[in-house]
This record gives C-alpha cells, sequence and structure tokens, in this order.
C-alpha cells in the first residue's frame, strides 16, 4: 500500500460562479472538515486556486469514503508527496504509485509540470526518464500517449514533487450552504429521503418536518425517520434539524368531518400549510417534497394542483420526472433504501381510505374543509412541535457508547 | 495465581461484567417488542452489531450473533451442507480442527451421506495448499480449515486458501478463528472468508455468547427455527447482555493488540528461551506459530501428572485442548503432527493473553526447572 500524503480536491462548477467563488470555495472547505473531523490529524488547506486535504498520517481509504459524499466536489486524487527533490527519488515514489494500482493497468502516460525550475530536467526530458524507470520495472506496460488507462501527474514546486495518478468522481453538485434553506417533507418512505439529497445536491441546506400521528406510529416508525435524516446528512453539514409535528388531531378531525374520498387531499393540504407556517419560522424560502407525478392517487396533476393551492412558496420537487425503480436506485446509492422499507406505520399508511379521488378539485377541497377551523388546527400543530437535532449516525446514541 | 490456560477460556474483563450487568437491570425489553422499552433494547443490539461489523472490517448485515464457536460451527457447516447439497456433497477440512469442526464433518458423513476429505498436516501442524488443490472435486461445496490451531498455535495459510478458492465461486469457505481474534489480525473480507466464527470467552468476553460471519449473499439451512431473529440464521431471543458484553471485550481486546502488539510475542519468546537447553524438555510449538500458544512436551511424564504438579505451586496449564482433555488418550494433534505417541502423551499447553506479565513467565520457567527433575527422578525416567 501507498501511503498518500494529500488528497487534491476539484471543482467544477463552482469555479463559474464568478464573484462568488470565495464563498462556495469557503463553504465547501467548512463541509469537508465537518465531515473529516473525526480524523483529527486531516487539515483542509487551500492554496493558488487548488484546495486539498492534508492527511498527516490519517487513512486515506476512510477519510476518501467521507469526501466521496461531499456535494461540490467533482473528483479527487490522492496525492503523494516527494519533498526530497531528486530525479531517483520521483522515480522510486513514481514506480510505488503505478505498481499500487489494482487492477494492474495496460498502459500509461506521464505528465509533467515544473513550475520550480531549479529542478535541472525539464518536462518533456523528464516524462521520458520517469516513464522509462517505470517501463524498465514493471512487465506487460505500455506507454499510450492518446488515451492511456493511467496518467500519472507530476508537479515538480518549489516545496515538492506530487504526484497523482488515480481520479475518483465525486456527486458534483454545488456544497450544502450556497443556496439557502429548504423544509423537506420526509414520511420515511423510499422516496423523500432521495428528494432530500437531490436538493442537498443543488446546495441548498434543509430541515426535516416529520408527521407523527402517535398512538397510530410508533416510536420505531420516529426513530427510522430520524435515522433517514442522519443518513442523508451525511452529504451535507453532518447535521439536521428534523420537526415533528403532531398529527393525530389533525387526521381524526379530518375523518370525522371530510368525505372519505377527500381524505388524502385535504391532509396533504395541511401537510402544506403546517410546513409553510414552520418555513416561515425558520427562514427557509421553499419546500421540497418526494412527490413523483403519477405515482400515487394523491400525485397526479390535479392533485398536485389541488394541494399547491394552500401555499405560495416555492414546492421543489426533484423527483417530479422519476419512475420508482430510478428512485430506488438512488435510494441504493446513497444508503437510505434499507431504512426506508422497514415495515412501519406512518401517518400516511394508517387513515387510506377506500377509493381517494385521484383528480380533485381546489373548489370541492375547500368546501369539505369548512367545517375544519383551519387556522386553529395549524396553528396549535406549530406549537405543539418538537424539533429534534440529527447528526451524522450514532452522535445521537451516547448514551449507549458508554456501554459499549 | 499464574493462569495460562487463557487457550481453554479467560477470565471476563471487569468492565465487561459491569456492563454485561448494566444491560441485564436497564436493557431488560425484548428487541423484537413493540414498546419503548423493546426499541431502547433493539437500539443497543443494533448498535452492538455495528460495533462488531467494524471491529471486523464487514457490514453489519453479515453479522449473526450466536451462543458460541460450537453453535457457530455447526451453523455454518451444516447450513452450507443442507442449503447447497444439491450442487454436490463433498466437504473439506483440516486434521487439526477442533471437534465443533471435525466431528460436525464427520456426522454429516456419517448420517448424511456426505464424502469428506480430511487434509493432513506437516510436521508444524500446517496444511498444505497442494493438498488441498489436489482434494477438490466438482462436488466440493466447502472448505472449513481453522485460523489459529488451538493446541500448538499453528497458523493455517487462510489467506492462500481464500486467495485460491476465489477461483471456485460455488465452493464456500468457513474457518474457525475462535483462537486467533486478538491475536493476529482477523478481517475476514481481505481474507477470502464466506463464514468465520467467534468464541467470546476467548477473548475475556462471557462464556455462552460467539458470532458467526455470514459474507452477504450466503445462504444457510438454519439448525434452530422459530421466531426469526438474527436474520433467520439463529432464531431466539437475543441474549443481550453477553452480546454488549461480547463486543465490549472485542473493543478492549483489539485495543490491546493495537497498542502492544508485540507482548504476546515477547513472553512467548522469552519462554521458549527459558525452555531450550533443559533436558527432556520438546517444544512442539512451529516458532513461527500464534502468539499466545505454546505447546511442550516431557517424553515420560504424562501430561497430567506434570499440570498438576504445577498447580501445586500456582500455575495454572492445560493438557491439549480443554473439550478433549477429559479423554485419557494422546494429543490427536501432535500425532498428526507426525511427533510420535511419547511427546503426544506428555503434551503441555501453555497459552497467554494481554494480562499475563513476563514475571509470571519467569516463574514458570522456574518452577518447571524444578519440577521436571523432581518428576523424572521419581517416576525413575532417564
Amino acid at each position: 500500500m501507498v501511503h498518500y500524503d494529500d488528497i487534491l480536491i476539484r471543482y467544477g462548477e463552482m469555479a463559474l460562479k464568478g464573484k462568488n467563488r470565495g464563498m462556495f470555495e469557503k463553504q465547501l472547505a467548512d463541509n469537508i472538515r465537518r465531515g473529516i473531523h473525526d480524523f483529527p490529524r486531516a487539515k483542509v488547506e487551500t492554496a493558488y486556486g487548488r484546495m486539498y486535504v492534508a492527511l498527516n498520517g490519517e487513512p486515506y481509504e476512510e477519510v476518501a469514503e467521507r469526501i466521496k459524499k461531499i456535494f461540490g466536489i467533482t473528483s479527487f486524487s490522492p496525492t503523494k508527496r516527494v519533498e526530497n527533490l531528486t530525479l531517483e527519488s520521483i522515480q522510486e515514489a513514481s514506480l510505488s504509485l503505478m505498481q499500487d494500482i489494482d487492477p494492474v493497468p495496460k498502459t500509461f502516460k506521464v505528465e509533467v509540470k515544473r513550475s520550480n525550475k531549479r529542478f535541472p530536467h525539464r518536462s518533456m526530458e523528464m516524462n521520458h526518464l520517469v516513464g522509462g524507470f517505470i517501463l524498465k520495472n514493471m512487465d506487460g506496460l505500455k506507454v499510450d500517449v492518446h488515451n492511456p488507462e493511467i496518467l500519472l501527474k507530476i508537479e515538480i514546486r518549489n516545496e515538492g514533487a506530487f504526484l497523482t495518478c488515480v481520479n475518483v468522481p465525486g456527486y458534483g453538485g454545488l456544497p450544502v450552504g450556497t443556496s439557502g434553506k429548504a423544509m423537506l417533507l420526509l414520511s420515511g418512505g423510499i422516496d423523500s429521503p432521495v428528494a432530500g439529497w437531490l436538493t442537498m445536491k443543488r446546495g441548498v441546506r434543509i430541515e426535516g418536518i416529520h408527521f407523527e400521528s402517535p398512538p397510530f406510529t410508533s416510536e420505531r416508525a420516529r426513530q427510522k425517520v430520524l435515522d433517514l435524516a442522519g443518513i442523508i446528512s451525511e452529504y451535507g453539514t453532518g447535521e439536521m434539524k428534523v420537526h415533528m409535528v403532531p398529527f393525530t388531531e389533525i387526521q381524526t378531525e379530518i375523518r370525522q368531518k371530510c368525505p372519505e374520498h377527500y381524505l388524502i387531499t385535504i391532509m396533504r393540504r395541511f401537510m402544506m400549510r403546517i410546513s409553510e407556517a414552520i418555513a416561515k419560522k425558520q427562514k427557509a424560502l421553499a419546500i421540497s417534497t418526494g412527490e413523483s407525478l403519477g405515482q400515487v392517487a394523491s400525485q397526479t396533476i390535479e392533485s398536485m394542483h389541488t394541494i399547491n393551492n394552500v401555499t405560495n412558496y416555492p414546492i421543489l420537487r426533484p423527483l417530479v420526472t422519476m419512475d420508482k425503480s430510478e428512485i430506488m436506485q438512488i435510494a441504493h446509492k446513497i444508503g437510505t433504501y434499507e431504512t426506508s422499507i422497514l415495515p412501519f406505520e406512518d401517518c400516511c399508511t394508517i387513515f387510506v381510505p377506500k377509493s381517494p379521488v385521484t383528480r380533485p378539485t381546489v373548489e370541492k377541497a375547500s368546501e369539505f374543509e369548512k367545517v375544519l377551523d383551519i387556522e386553529r388546527l395549524v396553528k396549535d400543530a406549530v406549537e405543539r412541535t418538537e424539533v429534534v437535532k440529527v447528526s451524522a449516525k450514532k452522535k445521537q446514541e451516547d448514551t449507549l457508547d458508554q456501554l459499549f | 495465581m499464574v493462569y495460562f490456560d487463557n487457550g481453554a477460556t479467560t477470565a471476563p474483563y471487569p468492565e465487561v461484567v459491569e456492563t454485561m450487568k448494566d444491560v441485564l437491570k436497564t436493557y431488560y425489553g425484548n428487541p423484537s417488542s413493540l414498546h419503548h422499552l423493546g426499541v431502547q433494547s433493539e437500539k443497543v443490539l443494533n448498535q452492538s452489531r455495528e460495533l462488531a461489523a467494524k471491529f471486523l472490517e464487514v457490514s453489519p448485515g453479515e453479522i449473526v450473533f450466536t451462543s458460541g464457536a460450537t453453535e457457530s460451527n455447526n451453523t455454518a457447516i451444516k447450513g452450507i451442507a443442507f442449503q447447497y447439497q444439491n450442487r454436490g456433497k463433498h466437504i473439506i477440512t483440516s486434521a487439526v480442527e477442533h471437534p465443533a469442526v471435525l466431528d460436525v464433518c464427520k456426522q454429516l458423513q456419517e448420517l448424511f451421506g456426505f464424502r469428506l476429505t480430511v487434509l493432513p498436516v506437516d510436521n508444524k501442524g500446517v496444511v498444505r495448499l497442494d493438498d488441498l488443490k489436489k482434494a477438490i472435486t466438482d462436488e466440493t461445496i466447502l472448505v472449513s480449515v481453522m485460523f489459529v490451531n488451538n493446541e500448538v498455535g499453528s497458523i493455517q495459510p487462510i489467506q492462500e486458501i481464500g486467495n485460491y478458492l476465489k477461483s471456485f465461486p460455488k465452493i464456500f469457505f468457513h474457518v474457525d478463528a475462535v483462537q486467533a481474534f486478538g491475536k493476529i489480525p482477523v478481517k475476514p473480507e481481505t481474507l477470502g472468508i464466506d463464514l468465520l466464527s467467534l468464541s467470546a470467552h476467548k477473548f475475556h468476553g462471557p462464556k455462552g455468547t460467539g458470532i458467526l460471519y455470514v459474507r452477504k449473499g450466503t445462504q444457510l439451512t438454519p439448525l434452530l427455527v422459530g421466531g426469526g431473529q438474527e436474520a433467520k440464521f439463529r432464531p431466539g431471543t437475543e441474549n443481550l447482555a453477553g452480546i454488549v458484553g461480547m463486543v465490549k471485550a472485542m473493543r478492549i481486546t483489539l485495543q490491546k493488540l493495537k497498542d502492544q502488539p508485540e507482548a504476546l510475542k515477547k513472553m512467548r519468546n522469552r519462554l521458549v528461551e527459558g525452555l531450550q537447553g533443559l533436558k527432556g524438555i520438546y517444544i512442539n510449538s512451529p516458532e513461527e506459530g500464534a502468539p499466545h500458544i505454546l505447546n511442550l512436551s516431557v517424553p515420560g511424564v504424562k501430561s497430567e501428572v506434570l499440570l498438576h504438579a504445577l498447580e501445586d505451586k500456582g500455575i495454572y496449564v492445560s493438557t491439549k485442548s480443554a473439550c478433549s482433555s477429559k479423554l485419557d488418550r494422546p494429543s490427536r494433534i501432535l500425532m498428526e503432527m507426525g511427533l510420535g505417541e511419547e511427546r503426544a502423551k506428555s503434551a503441555l499447553r501453555i497459552s497467554l493473553t494481554y494480562e499475563n506479565t513476563i514475571d509470571e513467565i519467569e516463574f514458570f520457567i522456574t518452577t518447571i526447572k524444578q519440577v521436571v527433575p523432581q518428576l523424572k527422578q521419581m517416576l525413575n525416567v532417564r
């Protein structure tokens, strides 16, 4: 195993953001710092328009796992630093890097940049000296200058030579925290965490809203939602607030006083009103949901229209065009799927009407709602909402940690 | 008292006992119960599983909690045999396995018509990869080889076997790693292992708890059926206190391995050095064996006689493995290594742990220097 010294971080789209670039870079550096805070020796450094993580002895593989998750990074490369600026030490380090690649590559190319002009060999000459040395010491390897499997980059600077040959793709996007804040409706199913993840991908900081209906929903259902929030928070700042809204009273009222087939429509309208109220309080400017057009009765275009009617807030629906299988693929990729499929009742599964309306109208919904004291119900639910702060995985279980 | 029988069992760490007490008192809810108490216990169980997985560098879903190594071995071997017998009915194991592996394989052979190949070992107690290669047939579904032999401490070529078996995707590889965990690195994933057995009481955890690592995608016919716990591989209400105690013992033991990687080896080296050159004492363990086990023989003096003579001086050791020592037969392992009946009848096992000290080793050396000549004189052995 080669011991890498640094991880070079590349960020694409951010570089285009003109005057805001400084702010984007700072946020990215902060997010990386938070993501790797339990590797205390690793330090994030920015210099000469590039960002890198100096590992200072922390394990590359584990740090890379964290970095992979952080939005705003297009790709990154582990880097070996050669401080002793001699031809021999650069050759040796290059060879060890090449030998460490699994599976063994068939073709490669060396690309040397020399900003340190005191180094006696010129770039072109170095390409040959290093390439030749590798060829001599590794069997079955060829140089391919047009389409190499491995591009070994060597930068010879004043402070040393920097070698990279692996390029690990990141998720791209923008650093979370650079695009304001939205409230995410988090049900505990497969879709909403994915919607949250995609919202975060564009740099939005999110807070969760979950509607609970005890005693119809259980402590396990609650824990499941918090666990999901914890998983997706790893892609952002490592922390997320989840607003737990008591929903039993509203659901019972609707069930008793409104026609059964409009139950879900009216319930969703209440969720929007409450979400808007909480968004205002939290200074969030949008609401994000896991709706996918046509997936269920409440997600027809008519339903969306009727539900949307109660709020002026932008509703972000990152999944709106996706098929279930596409959503599931992302859920697997980001690690929420296994938790999402745990079979606990949530507020949407307990009061399911036999034949919900698929083409509701605003007029009818408002008509049916007239019997309810909407303002009081919303205000009361918002007031009784409990805020739980979730941090990336397990931090909430400190008390249990003592056992181990 | 000098306790040198850590291969048989170890004293639980005081912290482990404390934690188990807490769990028994506080987390008595059934992890499957729907109410708060159940949820709390389930959280403790989940966290145990996550930590155990982390310590073995595998995923939580691959950890099955069992009652110990015997159950882990039975579950793995019979589970694979019954699940995949349609693919073939041939099993390969080694001659130096613990009875909890060897006798399971023999039972499959005698009662269920499986074909069994038992690989021999060389004079260091190690199987040869070539013998394994020759033994594999189209019918082979399982290879079970221990990591560290419990009597002499020989380390089997697990990495080599694992690598070789990678080209046989239909053959499962089970490893009894009971004597290896905490003494040498045990990482099932990088070693190419499909199933791996551990027992808590060998690393200062409680008796009655163990782990079976089951690589993702591996199916097993369960030995027990019932409430579906442990992904149906091992139903029954979980022994939560035992599980937490075990995981804590794993953590402490791995910390010791990390902090003092040479400690066991140092003690064993000193032991070898002190015993070498003593007339009539033979060391049976290979030089490159596990750092915590040293097997020696004093031909002419039966194992049990020497054991009790040492016990008189406050030193506890064992003859062969604890599980076989009640049978008055020469050590099967030493016989397999070709060391002869005299040495096999007079073997003693010294098994160490991080809790032992170099002073205890010195005391042992001084004592055996006194005791052996005395015994020989009494028994009239030249």
